[in-house]
């Protein structure tokens, strides 16, 4: 494969652009309100009118307004060439005849079709960066995103840019990690490139086990190619031949589309060896993660793909250092390689002047709760709360309202409504007791207890401890406990310090991110909503009275 | 040999270079509580009663290279208070009677808590149901008083080689097993050694038919045979 083979590719690709483009969505989600059958529907439809070379059917991936599934976007191209997009919601497989019908009669929509506006508020203030091509390419045809310029960033960094320019771009970008903890990439390439030549990994973490989330998934069941892209540029620049995607279990559309996606790739020569006709050799292959929240812990993450039992060690020595079989390893998450092809295609400087001075370029949240318009929604770093859970979101729905947003899932916290101006940075969240997280974002209301909250998280987190260090194992159990009776109003006041004290033990003395997280549902809700805690306790009235006897002797 | 010099409490002390914390500190006659650490035994840094705090940050001693110019606190408040809390919840963990127990009195879980001043539990006890595994005809297992300190799979992986043990399970639903997951006396690696229970700190690794008090932990002889291994010299 050559440039000029990827050229041809591509236009070969668009002149088979039918005249009329009807893409289904075919993530997670939509599957699973039925988007398969709407599509052998629609093709018996197209079928039927005999419209088989003027309509083209595509599968794709997520068009971000997950509640409004199955989503159905009809392009239809005007004679100056422009395609005009329309999109429907909640279509029912009964419906694709009308949807056939009025797209074959140039109608904008049929009247029992939802139809939704493309440029309504839930899409007019996203930016889009990382799904750019969401919802429009089709994940299971590598050709379709070589049409759309995916591997033109890998053939530059190969032919055009040094390891240690590709480096430079990355840190000038001001990237940071989109995992959780919000490290700067750059730094991070340039300390793995730094080790001493000779075997070295890269990593994609895609575990993602935050309840609640689902970003990671919907760029690998939308558009794997990016991720592979930005995975082989990494390997490139740090100077890896072997790279791993480690996907949950639970995720079995992302494995598939990703498994596809790797053998498309090697046929044309996009991985493998001697990619672009260059001497860069590197191969990917999938581990499947057995659903273990601590497996996304980059140290347990390594041990689970050497086939161990995933616990943590504690850092020093970071994986950079020493990770896969004690070699210099590189760990990032899907969202953050899925930035790296247009961080290269467009600049650093484009994409550092996304977002704010901290925090460079755009976020990808999955909104959910109680809230008018749930989805995946991408917007640059900087803008207010407010923006993303009253104007795309739409705010609570009617009779409610929003009284805090739940940011970063068992290691985040609760956002209470006052403070809905807070910009979306790394360390403003971070200054309100939560953090960006990987970008699980859940809009809670009136009707929502925020003990009753804390508790859910705790009881994730102890279910999802490893055992390995005692805090963590043991504390988080006492914690839940704890919460529990506060909740069920039988805790008095000595529970609350106990627990305070627990929060204290746990944050500080735990192994590694899962316990010294754990607490900060607990300490954030307490923080912005201790009344809530307070007004449940009882006074401490002494032993119960079965336990004294009623006849002193 | 490069030489580190450090302080630890205010006193300066010199330590080899890669040598832990830990080492250095007891060397220089202060002592820092531990219980999943081992001589000998790669370090796990999981029960959490060495951390330390330096520079400013928590760190678990028995893991931590010594380095140049460090400032050790070993005993702050803080760090006394975490330790205690740590002891009151493996004791909260899994059902603790001291009285009847073979370890009584020749316990580190026991020696911890009356070194630390723990008089009583904040914590309700968790009181989960635990077997006793008896199907070993020298040894026995009783999760009762298992800490999780994987003394005995590192022990037996380390310096036996047989790697019977192991942890299944998680969070504090964590069990030792032995092979996969059968009973002891049925597990083919085993080769009876008994190192693991000569690594056990508390009573859950015992040998069968000892009695209220009757489990010593025989460490002398694992530390004779790492010293061998390591440094090649025979106790004879
Ligand atoms: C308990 C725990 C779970 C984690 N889960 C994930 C995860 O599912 N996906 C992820 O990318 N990072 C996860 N992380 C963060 C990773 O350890 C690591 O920081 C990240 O993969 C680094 O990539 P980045 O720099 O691109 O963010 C988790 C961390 C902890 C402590
Ligand atoms: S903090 Fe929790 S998850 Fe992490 S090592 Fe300790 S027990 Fe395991
Ligand atoms: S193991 Fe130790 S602490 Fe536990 S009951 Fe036995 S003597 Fe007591
Ligand atoms: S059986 Fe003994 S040595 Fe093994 S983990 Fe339990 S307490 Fe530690
Ligand atoms: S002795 Fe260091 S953590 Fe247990």
């Amino acid at each position: 494969m050559e440039l000029e083979d990827l050229i041809a590719l591509t236009e070969a690709e668009s002149s088979q652009h039918a005249e009329i483009e009807i893409r289904v969505c075919t993530a997670a989600g939509c599957l699973s309100s039925g988007s398969r059958s709407l599509i052998s529907a629609l093709e018996h439809a197209v079928e039927d009118r005999g419209l088989g070379d003027r309509v083209g059917l595509r599968e794709v991936g997520c068009m971000r307004l997950c509640c409004e599934g199955p989503l159905v976007s009809v392009n239809t191209s005007t004679s100056d060439g422009t395609r005009v997009p329309t999109l429907y919601g909640k279509v029912d497989a009964a419906q694709a005849p009308d949807i056939v019908t009025s797209v074959e009669q140039g109608r904008k929509s049929a009247e029992a079709l939802h139809s939704i506006d493309p440029n309504g508020p839930f899409f007019a203030h996203q930016k889009s960066v990382v799904l750019e091509h969401c919802g429009i390419v089709e994940p299971e045809r590598i050709e379709s995103s070589i049409a759309l310029g995916a591997y033109r960033s890998l053939h530059r960094a190969l032919h055009d840019l040094s390891p240690a320019e590709v480096v430079e771009q990355v840190t000038r970008s001001g990237l940071r990690g989109r995992g959780g903890a919000g490290y700067p990439t750059g730094l991070k390439w340039a300390t793995v490139a730094k080790m001493p030549p000779g075997q070295k990994y890269v990593v994609c973490n895609a575990d993602e086990g935050d309840p609640g989330a689902f970003m990671d998934r919907s760029i690998l069941e939308s558009d794997p190619h990016r991720v592979l892209e930005g995975m082989a540029i990494a390997a490139h620049a740090i100077g890896a031949n072997q790279g791993y995607i480690y996907v949950r279990g639970e995720y079995p559309i992302a494995i598939s589309r990703l498994d596809t996606a790797i053998r498309q790739a090697k046929r044309f020569g996009l991985l493998g060896s001697g990619i672009f006709d260059s001497t860069f050799n590197f191969r990917v292959d999938l581990r499947i993660g057995a659903g273990a929240f601590v497996c996304g812990e980059e140290t347990a993450l390594i041990h689970s793909i050497e086939g161990l039992r995933g616990t943590p060690h504690p850092r020093p020595p970071y994986p950079a250092e020493s990770g896969l079989w004690g070699h210099p390893t590189l760990i990032n998450n899907v969202e953050t390689y899925a930035n790296i092809p247009v961080i290269l295609r467009e600049g650093a400087d484009w994409f550092a002047q996304i977002g704010t001075e901290q925090s460079k370029g755009t976020k990808v949240f999955a909104l959910a709760g109680k809230i008018r318009r749930s989805g995946l929604v991408e917007v640059p770093m900087g803008v207010p709360l407010r923006e993303i859970v009253e104007r795309i979101g739409g705010g609570s729905p009617e009779g409610s309202s929003v009284k805090a947003v739940q940011t970063g899932g068992p290691s985040g916290g609760c956002i209470p409504a006052e403070l809905l101006d807070t910009p979306v940075e790394y360390e403003s969240l971070k200054a309100l007791g939560s953090i960006m997280g990987s970008g699980g974002m859940v809009v809670m209301d009136q009707d929502d207890d925020m003990v009753g909250v804390a508790r859910y998280f705790m009881n994730f987190c102890m279910d999802e401890s490893c055992g390995k260090c005692v805090p963590c194992r043991a504390g988080t159990v006492q914690m839940h406990r704890l919460l529990d009776r506060i909740e069920r109003g039988e805790a008095s006041h000595d529970d609350l310090v106990t627990l305070e004290d627990l929060c204290d033990l746990v944050q500080h003395a735990s192994l590694c991110g899962l316990g010294q997280s754990a607490p900060n549902p607990v300490l954030s809700t307490l923080r912005f909503f201790r009344h809530e805690y307070e007004s449940r306790l009882i006074e401490f009235s002494g032993p119960p009275s079965s336990a004294v006897s009623s006849d002193p002797r | 040999m490069a030489v580190k010099t450090l302080s630890v409490d205010g006193q300066l002390i010199s330590a080899r270079e890669g040598q832990t914390l830990l080492e250095a500190a007891r060397e220089a006659g202060i002592s820092i509580p531990t219980l999943c650490h081992l001589d000998g035994l790669n370090a796990v840094g999981a029960c959490r009663l060495c951390l330390v705090e330096a520079n400013g940050r928590l760190l678990p001693s028995c893991l931590t290279p010594v380095a140049e110019e460090m400032d050790v606190q070993t005993q702050t408040d803080r760090l006394q208070r975490y330790r205690k809390q740590i002891v009151e919840l493996l004791f909260a963990e899994r059902n603790h009677v001291c009285s009847v127990c073979v370890a009584n009195g020749n316990c580190e879980l026991q020696s911890l808590a009356m070194r630390l001043g723990v008089d009583h539990l904040r914590y309700e006890p968790q009181e989960p149901e635990c077997e006793v595994d008896l199907s070993h005809e020298r040894y026995g297992l009783d999760h009762n008083r298992c800490v999780l300190c994987t003394r005995c799979v590192r022990v037996c992986d380390e310096i036996e080689g047989a790697h019977t043990w192991d942890v299944a399970g998680r969070g504090t639903h964590c069990r030792v097993i032995t092979d996969l997951h059968q009973p002891w006396g049925d597990a083919s690696t085993c080769t009876s050694c008994g190192k693991c229970v000569m690594a056990c700190p508390t009573g859950a690794l015992f040998h069968r038919g000892s009695s209220v008090s009757e489990n010593v932990h025989d460490r002398e002889t694992l530390h004779a045979l790492i010293l061998a291994r390591e440094e090649k010299q025979w106790l004879v």
